[in-house]
């Protein structure tokens, strides 16, 4: 069905999983992220797979795990508090290098927090989460239709790399609408010759995770890190919107970056001179194209919808060279007016000091 | 005719055990191997381990395996048995992994009428960790963690057999013992029913086998079979709670 649908982006996730060959689904059901269960639970069997409805994030995460062992192409999804849940089973998903997708629906937080909007998960996943030397390859998408890319480019690159991929969506996200195209592709199925399905002509496959004796465990953590090296080398993403002359440069992720953009044209038609760089994966950052992004840059503006999180990774990418100054709110997603104000606000400042 | 031997059931590895003299993990492990032998399900088997002394059961079983993280199995079964509803799938999980950290991922699994099969040692404690209490521990029983022997206040021995027979989902529910060849003889033919009750597609199965730890129980391995039989089988008695009627 390559045709323009209206689509809501839980929905458009769980079509792009089955469009890219998941035919597994293991959840819980919590807002904002339902619908996601809801549209695999109707149409996993139509397709011939399986939704099983877990009885809590920590097992959904654990047959993942199963199935995953067990050769499939396999997804979870939930929303902040549900993927605190499932940081043990995704350590150990991460160690024994098995392919999965998990969607994180963020929500707000700490604690219960609300079912608003949010971006307040990027520590937990971006960097680490669960217990010990591993990382997730995080994306970023900011539309309907990106989420549906995404998506399916998040099971390539598990299926690539043998490592957890995690789709970054939240609350406004999940729950709007937009004209998307769910691309007609045919994926190969799963070609995992170490799963274990039986042995039937070979020696047992073992899938685990520990290494008791030191010196394996440090050959195993060394063979993970040569992978993420190449994961590193190969995977950066990022769009960078007018920042050939930008002296104010915005760096906004996900549905962030959309209302950051708005707010760029509107100070732009004022003639300031700024520009909008948006990381697409957030693990791996994409650093080098952030400075080049930030070269004439006299002021970097990190808008998130937390306290605070992603503006480390911006400083750690362009170091001294330049101030980073945070732009948030908590619980909403703001009007573009109100990151106008903070460029205007900024540009004063860049003009005063010549 | 060649006289029946006492030969090493091809599904086990020829390899020494990581066991403490005179555990009955080695017996458990030998009877699941044996059984998978004779129902010619090597290549069609997935095993699930653990965490505790059931570790290693990838290390000793010639079939695929799975380490889980701690309590998880049943989760992870779960998971196998869904793209892979065709393949023996079953959990090797202790007392304190079975009974206390993955009481949830248990239940659930039964009630879900999950078709595979949980075998359970029961032991009375965490051996791995050095013999800490366990939901399991019989009243008045001296563990690391309860000094002066299991009072009230630290809670009462949790029967899992009993409480699974009561899910509709489980349809064979058994605890056997492994304290002297008779015994296990049934504890066999108690996995045989549940592997049986898992490939005709009846549904969750489980087998708890009580089972002796004489370096955490601070007993000769004699003494330790004889702990079973007198004071664990009072607390945990032995048979078939539960037998569907494809495989009576």
């Amino acid at each position: 069905m390559s045709e323009q649908i209206l689509m809501k982006g839980n929905e458009a996730v769980a079509e792009a999983a089955i469009a890219a060959g998941c035919r597994y689904f293991f959840g819980y059901p919590i807002t904002p992220q339902s619908e996601i269960l809801e549209q695999l639970a109707r149409r996993l069997p139509e397709v011939g797979g399986a939704y099983v409805q877990a009885e809590s994030e920590v097992s959904a995460i654990n047959m993942v795990f199963g199935a995953a062992a067990a050769g499939a192409r396999v997804m979870t999804a939930s929303s902040s508090p549900g993927i605190s849940l499932m940081q043990e089973g995704i350590s150990y998903i991460a160690s024994a290098e098995l392919p999965a997708v998990i969607v994180n629906i963020m929500r707000g937080a700490p604690g219960l927090g609300g079912i608003h909007p949010s971006q307040a998960d990027y520590f937990q996943s971006v960097k680490g989460g669960g217990h010990g030397d591993y990382k997730l390859i995080v994306l970023a998408p900011s539309s309907v239709q990106e989420l549906i890319d995404h998506t399916i480019l998040a099971f390539e690159m598990a299926e690539a790399y043998r490592t957890p991929v995690v789709i970054f969506g939240d609350a406004m996200m999940g729950q709007m609408m937009e004209p998307v195209v769910i691309p007609d592709i045919e994926p190969l199925p799963p070609n995992r010759p170490w799963a274990t399905t039986g042995m039937e002509g070979r020696g047992p496959n073992i899938v685990h995770t520990l290494y008791l004796p030191a010196d394996k465990l440090e050959n195993h953590c060394n063979r993970l890190f040569a992978k993420y090296s190449e994961i590193e080398h190969n995977e950066k993403r990022s769009v960078g919107y007018l920042t050939e002359d930008a002296e104010i440069l915005v760096v906004a992720y996900g549905i962030m970056s959309r209302v950051a953009r708005a707010a760029v044209e509107m100070a732009r038609d004022d003639g300031i001179k700024v520009g909008m760089f948006r990381p697409v994966t957030l693990w791996p950052f994409p650093d080098n194209a952030l400075q080049a992004a930030a070269r004439n840059a006299r002021v970097v503006i990190a808008a998130e919808i937390s306290m605070g999180q992603m503006i480390e990774d911006v400083r750690l990418a362009l170091g001294n060279r330049v101030p980073v100054v945070l732009f948030n709110r908590i619980g909403l997603v703001p009007n573009p007016d109100e990151i106008y104000a903070a460029i205007k606000s900024k540009a004063r400042e860049v003009n005063a000091n010549g | 005719m060649a006289k029946k031997g006492y030969m090493r059931p091809p599904t086990l590895l020829q390899k020494p055990w990581h066991f403490c003299p005179g555990c009955n993990h080695g017996i458990a492990h030998r009877l699941v191997a044996e059984v998978i032998d004779e129902m010619g399900l090597q290549n069609q088997t997935v095993g699930v381990g653990s965490v505790g002394c059931g570790v290693f059961s990838y290390e000793y079983f010639n079939f695929d395996g799975i380490g889980p993280s701690h309590g998880r199995s049943p989760a992870v079964a779960t998971g196998v048995k869904r793209v892979l509803p065709d393949r023996l799938v079953f959990t090797y999980q202790g007392d304190g992994d079975l009974a206390a950290i993955g009481t949830t991922e248990m239940v659930h699994c039964a009630v879900r009428g999950e078709n595979i099969t949980i075998i359970f040692i029961n032991n009375t404690l965490y051996g791995m960790t050095g013999g800490q209490m366990a939901p399991t521990t019989l009243m008045g029983q001296v563990t690391t963690t309860s000094p002066r022997g299991r009072g009230r206040e630290q809670g009462l021995p949790f029967r899992v057999c009993e409480m699974l027979a009561t899910a509709e989902g489980a349809a064979y529910v058994a605890r056997v013992a492994l304290f002297n060849p008779a015994q296990v003889n049934r504890a066999k033919k108690a996995i045989r029913r549940a592997f049986e009750t898992q490939m005709a597609g009846l549904g969750f199965s489980m087998v708890e086998m009580l089972s002796a730890c004489p370096t955490n129980w601070g007993l000769s391995p004699l003494e330790a079979l004889k702990y079973v039989e007198e004071k664990m089988v009072p607390t945990y008695p032995l048979g078939e709670f539960k037998v569907p009627e494809g495989v009576k």
